[in-house]
């Protein structure tokens, strides 16, 4: 409890410090001189071709994808690492096979183009 | 069954005019599957002046001026090839010492084109330091062109039959000196840049261009001599004085965006040489050819009495162009810059074509590109050197 | 120091009569908390002058120089220059999506200075899952810029979203391996202890010399999380105008700015805890001690010595990233994910093992 109750504090104060700044500019900046082509979209001084949020490249979704097997694989590492000194040999050597694994897995990922961006 | 294949859908985007890589007012309607650009269509003409139409009813000597507007970044070569195209209409020989004035001018000019090449580039590519370093110099060759012409950037400084002023007293030895010191700033950019493992991998196999398909697309300058061409019209033409000095001209053949770096850099290394020979060499005399100035119209000149050389003071305002018709080119930082010339026994040029480098070599640029990513849009164009202001003219 | 007070807070809930005392210590919390926010303000202000002032050297310029003595206020009158600008939002964008975005990148960011150590066990909480809660907050920054990518429906934005994110989860795998490493030569992920593992031989106690290829590999990814150069491709100037950060102007710009920054002292902060010793002085093993006895009775002294010498090495440390933003063109977007999957991650998989094996091998 002791040491989770000044990050929960904290976690109310930095939401605070980073959301009073945007109400700031209200009292002293008008909208008036606004006028809409001010609040088009940027493209270089041209009504913008279509929509952006068209579809994206998948490969931006592969790497998503590719980085939520090793994620997981470094998250249950932490429990094991941290108590190394206490765990028997079995337990460590057993994550030491998991680990191989992966890096086998991620060798496969390698060999089959699965990080290529081309 | 009859499925269609998967309907791709790609992001068109425009790039520029109001783009910070378009170097000035180029558009691009680029077309991308992600990362990948699958076509690019350039526009041009947000820079358009009519310079062609204007030449058409000025005199050469009231059309000097503006003629800097083409590549302001080269000015000399556009002052140049404007008195070169009468000169050689007109049949005017050019007293030596100015035809060397000429020489170090247009090889200062070239430095100072290459440099601000180089900041963009390396700019392009993500590097902003070296754009501060370049200036550092470019300032310094801009000081020389101040002493000598009284102007830094659009000097007016060529004319017919010679330069408008003699070099100021001094001015030989600050050029030596800034010679020497250009050297060791062209050492720094090396260590600084040439041998980085990001920009060698940025620009290795970039954009290359094959000799042939160089040849083919009619691009000049390093565009042409970094595709393994030694084409350099200041060997090839023999005009002014090149001849007399020793120099090489810069080539690679890979033909790659590294390819057009290290000719510019190599460029600019001889051109010091070039200037440094002629800065050794120059002689003496008239820097500018007097008798034109009083070309047809007086019959038996005497020679330094007082009308004379109250004459020679003034431009001729009244220099005719022969009915006849030529193309003269020199070898522009940027490529081969020429003109095709008209004349119509008047005043003024019947008709003034420019050949600009930068718009012959920015025609590949669309090939180039296809099947790069996005990031090598900016390397490609960065390498190919353009200045919108001498490609819309 | 604030354990301290916690535990004092925590004997007075259990007495039902100090209803007063327990408001009385949650203000007493506060204060460290306003003190950590002013400190990372001021802190970024400084970051900012100095890669001011050390691009203006690099580029032989003279930099911020009439904003207060040397220019070091020019970062506060920017800053206040854009807190008085107009609210703009894109007419065709999500307003919502538009405006949370840099407020998200900016929470995660500051919620990660809770966990590191200033001084001799000045923490705001040590935590015992320590470099761990980073490594989970700091996940979250790339959402918010995503959002605000996709918030601007613009397209360069949306472009810039898209490769903050695909480059931010490139670069965790390794960044958490590396920082899995020392949590195993420290045995805790505290990052207390992590910093008093290295206090035993001063300066050779130090991880640098125990992990030099874990901290090349830190190095790399934290810049790569931070988006500088030659990792900024999320915001490359010449290819996508400002990526995400396009459409926005005003304090929401601003806060973007800050948050690069806080990210960029973040990391320092934690490099400086991970492997340069944190907050122990580490050199001269002959006399400092002495000093600290002599001042002993003065644990404020001491104290301030340790934010000093964090501080210190922090910002010596920055020196790197800044002199790299300003010397270093860009990678491409297949250079950076290849460097990433290819080079890091193999081998921060491998350092992992062999400090794994290492390890086992000294039990």
């Amino acid at each position: 409890m002791s040491e989770f109750s000044p990050i929960s504090i904290y976690l109310v104060i930095s939401p605070l410090v980073s959301l009073i700044p945007l109400g700031v500019p209200f009292p002293f900046a008008s909208n008036s001189s606004t006028y809409p082509e001010k609040l088009s979209a940027y493209e270089c001084g041209f009504d913008p071709f279509g929509d952006a949020r068209s579809r994206f490249d998948i490969r931006f979704y592969l790497v998503s994808i590719l980085f939520i097997i090793p994620d997981p694989e470094v998250t249950f590492s932490f429990p094991w690492a941290v108590p190394l000194n206490k765990i028997d040999p079995f337990g460590s050597w057993s994550m030491m096979a998991f680990l191989l694994i992966l890096t086998i897995g991620s060798l496969y990922e390698w060999k089959r183009g699965a990080l290529d961006w081309e | 069954m009859n499925v269609p294949a998967t309907r791709k859908d790609l992001m068109r985007v425009n790039m520029g005019p109001h783009h910070p890589s378009m170097h000035g007012v180029l558009r691009l309607i680029v077309t991308l599957d992600g990362e990948d650009v699958i076509d690019c269509e350039p526009i041009l003409g947000y820079l358009h002046r009519g310079m062609e139409k204007i030449a058409e009813n000025r005199t050469i000597i009231q059309y000097l001026p503006y003629v800097t507007r083409w590549d302001y970044l080269a000015t000399m070569f556009t002052e140049a090839i404007t008195v070169n195209g009468p000169e050689q209409l007109g049949n005017i020989q050019v007293p030596k010492r100015a035809s060397y004035i000429r020489i170090i001018m247009l090889e200062l000019s070239r430095i100072a084109s290459h440099l601000l090449w180089l900041g963009p580039f390396m700019a392009d590519i993500g590097a902003q330091t070296p754009f501060f370093y370049i200036f550092r110099e470019r300032e310094l060759i801009y000081d020389l062109f101040e002493a000598a012409t009284g102007m830094r950037m659009m000097h007016n400084y060529f004319r017919i039959g010679g330069v408008a002023a003699d070099l100021p007293y001094g001015w030989i030895d600050k050029c030596l000196d800034f010679c020497d010191y250009f050297l060791t700033g062209v050492t720094e950019y090396q260590k600084l840049i040439t041998r980085n493992p990001i920009f060698l991998k940025r620009v290795e196999g970039v954009g290359v261009v094959g000799g042939e398909e160089a040849l083919n697309w009619g691009l000049s300058g390093p565009m042409l001599r970094a595709s393994g061409i030694q084409w350099d019209l200041r060997k090839v033409d023999q005009y002014e004085c090149y001849y007399e000095l020793d120099w090489e001209v810069q080539w690679q053949k890979e033909g790659d965006s590294l390819a057009r770096y290290l000719v510019r850099i190599g460029e600019m290394t001889e051109s010091i040489k070039i200037i440094q020979q002629a800065l050794e060499g120059i002689p003496g005399g008239p820097y500018e050819n007097l008798e034109i100035r009083r070309f047809d119209k007086v019959k038996d000149p005497e020679w330094n009495d007082f009308e004379y050389r109250f004459i020679s003071k003034k431009p001729s305002p009244a220099f005719e162009l022969a009915k006849q018709e030529l193309y003269v080119r020199v070898e522009a930082p940027k490529g081969e810059l020429g003109i095709f010339l008209i004349g119509d026994a008047g005043v003024f040029p019947w008709r003034w074509k420019i050949r600009p480098p930068g718009f012959i070599n920015l025609q590949i640029l669309p090939q180039l590109v296809k099947r790069m990513k996005l990031a090598d849009i900016m390397t490609i164009l960065g390498s190919i050197d353009i200045i919108m202001g001498e490609v819309d003219r | 120091m604030i354990k301290m007070i916690m535990d004092t807070t925590e004997i007075q809930t259990i007495n039902p009569f100090s209803r007063l005392e327990v408001v009385y210590g949650i203000l007493w919390t506060l204060v460290p908390i306003f003190g950590l926010v002013l400190g990372i303000i001021i802190g970024v202000l400084v970051i900012v002058w100095l890669e001011r002032e050390i691009s203006a050297g690099i580029q032989q310029r003279i930099g911020p120089e009439y904003a207060g003595p040397l220019g070091i206020l020019q970062a506060l009158a920017d800053g206040v220059k854009l807190l008085f600008k107009e609210n703009l939002l894109p007419s065709r964008g999500d307003a919502r999506l538009f405006s949370i975005g840099p407020s998200i990148a900016v929470i995660s960011i500051l919620l990660s200075y809770s966990i590191i150590p200033f001084g001799d066990h000045l923490i705001l909480s040590d935590l015992t899952i320590g470099v761990f809660l980073w490594i989970a907050i700091s996940s979250v920054a790339p959402i918010g810029l995503l959002m605000s990518g996709y918030g601007s429906n613009n397209k360069y934005s949306f472009l810039g979203g898209l490769r903050a994110t695909a480059q931010s989860i490139s670069y965790e795998i390794p960044l958490t391996l590396c920082v899995l490493s020392i949590s195993l030569l420290s045995n805790s992920p505290s990052t207390i202890d992590i910093v008093e593992a290295q206090s035993k031989y001063g300066f050779w106690g130090w991880n640098l010399w125990r992990q030099p290829i874990g901290f090349i590999i830190f190095l790399c990814s934290s810049l790569a999380e931070c988006e500088r150069l030659p990792f900024d491709l999320p915001e490359a100037e010449e290819e996508l105008v400002a990526g995400y950060q396009t459409e926005y102007s005003g304090i929401k710009f601003g806060l973007f700015y800050i948050a690069s920054y806080l990210n960029l002292l973040v990391s320092s902060l934690f490099v400086t805890v991970l492997y340069l010793g944190g907050w122990n002085l580490s050199i001269a093993y002959g006399f400092i001690p002495k000093l600290f006895d002599i001042n002993k009775a003065g644990k404020v002294f001491g104290t301030i010595i340790g934010i000093l010498i964090t501080l210190a090495k922090t910002y010596l440390f920055l020196f790197i990233p800044i002199a790299t933003r300003w010397t270093l063109p860009r990678l491409r977007m297949d250079q950076l994910l290849s460097l990433g999957w290819k080079f890091l991650l193999p081998i921060s998989l491998g350092n992992l093992l062999l400090t794994t094996s290492f390890q086992l091998l000294s039990l």
